[in-house]
């Protein structure tokens, strides 16, 4: 029981960064809402937050899809290869947000870039894939679903190991087709799962930063600035900490709503 | 999809195979791209038509990185923080993980629900007032003011909590009775069993700070004290990128996780990360 006590120090420390968030700490007049109310009539604010939404709803279902499909061909026992391709798909695990940015804007630089030299030489239009805001976040998209799949696939990967291989086999000599077998067993099987893997993507993507940093700094200009990239700038660089604590809490809100909802959404499929 | 069965490979399904390899290779192509391209000479980076092979093989690149970067000065940096958080976040974790899954308190589960409000709430978020925490207890711009914040993750107390609950609590009583202590039977019973869970942990707690960036980002200032990420970023964040050196040094501070994955591929491979989360 002793020391259990110790680790209240950690505790108290993080319940009390809850409490001087609710205060704004940093800057020590008190100005009421007025943060708030600055933020709300903020552009910049609105647009990162736009973008930052947009960018989950494409890379999360992205990242669930590829990573999903990948899991099910490497415990499939119809291919083989298997255990090269799993080490082979783990490594972008290995390799950092910034160095991961950094490989994304080799490949996909404007002017020097491998895939609009591939287009040039196909006789297609280069696209422009740094000054074109929506492309650019399309490439962080790709880029984040390259890096972000290792981690999905473990995850995966234990749970389909996981099912019973006889439910198959009863489903399979009941005459049910492969698609019948994967949308009734596996998928509702996986579902734990699936959960986990679509929060975790949710909140990862909702606080995404580093690999964006190096790929293309949230440009063109500030188009793709992501929130946590406004919080830095108001924050740190501009230090506004109020301010940017301001920005923290709106964020907070809204992971909370987002978890509360995905649970409730768990939930009642438990019931049904 | 049947295809014809052949003795030597039954049951195998060429076309999902096909699949599999050209998955597996467009993943792999960025990474190949990158590392050959860290070999070309500077002149031949941006020449038409680009090639896939360096046809000048060269580590000019990684000389004049390694010249112009204390690398060692990084990777020492980068090393301290990352084994200290990992020890640490083991050890907190696992008693942490091993109080909730042992002992009954109300004030524990009142405890336990605010950890779990910590996943949902990553230090990105409340940064701003992280960061002033850390600026008032005197920790801006050393390392341990990346190493505080970063030792209770929540998924580290999760896994060791299902871990121990698995654990029968006869073996507990029976050193109770032997007159071993609570903290004598947690160090010398309890740890050696989740010696698997620990592994893991640690394995992933290493990764994560290896590669973190932006408490070093916020916390640090001294150029000298520069993790290896916030060295790269120095890099990449310049107005004229020289690509010539940014490969090679990204490719550098690759070299440490690589030797990591390779010593312990086994245990990460295996490792089964649901179980700390799923109830």
């Amino acid at each position: 029981m002793l020391f259990v006590v110790f680790f209240l120090g950690p505790g108290l420390l993080g319940l009390y960064y809850s409490f001087t968030d609710y205060t704004g700490v940093g800057d020590p007049t008190f100005t009421g809402l007025t943060n708030y109310e600055k933020l709300f009539g903020d552009e910049q604010f609105y647009s990162s937050i736009g973008r930052t939404v947009l960018y989950t709803v494409f890379a999360v279902p992205a990242h669930y899809v590829v990573a999903l499909g990948i899991s099910l061909l490497l415990v499939s026992a119809a291919t083989r290869f298997r255990t090269a391709a799993r080490v082979l798909f783990f490594l972008p695990w290995l390799i950092s947000p910034i160095v991961t940015g950094v490989i994304w804007r080799w490949i996909f630089g404007e002017n020097f870039g491998l895939v609009n030299y591939v287009i040039t030489v196909l006789n297609l239009p280069r696209q422009q894939w740094e000054t074109n805001g929506d492309l650019a976040l399309a490439v962080v998209i790709l880029a984040s679903t390259w890096s972000g799949t290792a981690f999905t696939m473990l995850l995966f990967i234990a749970a389909l190991r996981n099912i019973p291989k006889s439910y198959l086999e009863a489903a399979q000599i009941d005459g049910a087709s492969a698609a019948q077998r994967f949308f009734r067993i596996t998928l509702p099987l996986l579902r734990p799962t699936s959960f986990m893997v679509i929060l975790l993507g949710t909140l990862g993507a909702m606080k995404e930063f580093a690999m964006v940093q190096a790929l293309n700094g949230g440009g063109p200009g500030t188009e793709n600035m992501l929130i946590v990239q406004y919080i830095y700038q108001t924050g740190f660089e501009r230090a506004q900490i109020g301010y940017a604590s301001a920005v923290s809490m709106v964020l907070m809100v809204i992971l909370i709503v987002i978890a509360v909802v995905q649970m409730r959404f768990d939930r009642r499929e438990d019931l049904s | 999809m049947t295809t014809t069965p052949r003795p030597a490979f039954r049951g195998v399904n060429p076309w999902l195979t096909l699949l599999l390899v050209v998955i597996a290779a467009l993943f792999a192509f960025p990474m190949l791209w990158f590392l050959l391209s860290s070999f070309k000479p500077g002149s031949e980076l941006f020449s038409l038509p680009l090639t896939l092979f360096p046809e000048n093989w060269t580590t000019s690149g990684y000389v004049t990185a390694w010249t112009r970067f204390d690398f060692w000065r990084y990777f020492a940096n980068t090393g301290i923080v990352a084994l200290i958080t990992t020890t640490l976040t083991v050890l907190v974790s696992a008693m942490t993980g091993y109080a909730f899954a042992k002992y009954k308190a109300w004030w524990l589960q009142v405890f336990f629900v605010c950890i779990l409000v910590t996943t949902m709430l990553p230090t990105e978020v409340i940064m701003p007032s992280t960061f002033a925490v850390i600026r008032d207890l005197g920790l801006y711009n050393t390392l341990a003011g990346i190493i505080v914040p970063s030792i209770l993750t929540a998924t580290g107390v999760f896994m060791f909590r299902q871990y121990f609950r698995t654990v029968p609590d006869e073996l507990l009583e029976a050193a109770r009775i032997d007159g071993v202590g609570e903290i004598r039977a947690f160090f010398e019973i309890m740890l050696p069993i989740a010696r698997p869970i620990a592994i893991v942990l640690g394995i992933f707690s290493f990764q994560w700070r290896w590669n973190d960036y932006i408490w070093p980002l916020i916390v640090l200032n001294d150029p000298n004290k520069y993790t290896l990420q916030i060295a790269l970023r120095s890099i990449v964040g310049a107005d004229n990128i020289d690509w010539s050196v940014l490969l090679s040094a990204s490719v550098i501070s690759l070299i440490p996780m690589v030797i990591l994955f390779i010593v312990f591929q086994r245990q990460i491979m295996s490792a089964d990360m649901n179980s700390g989360l799923k109830d």
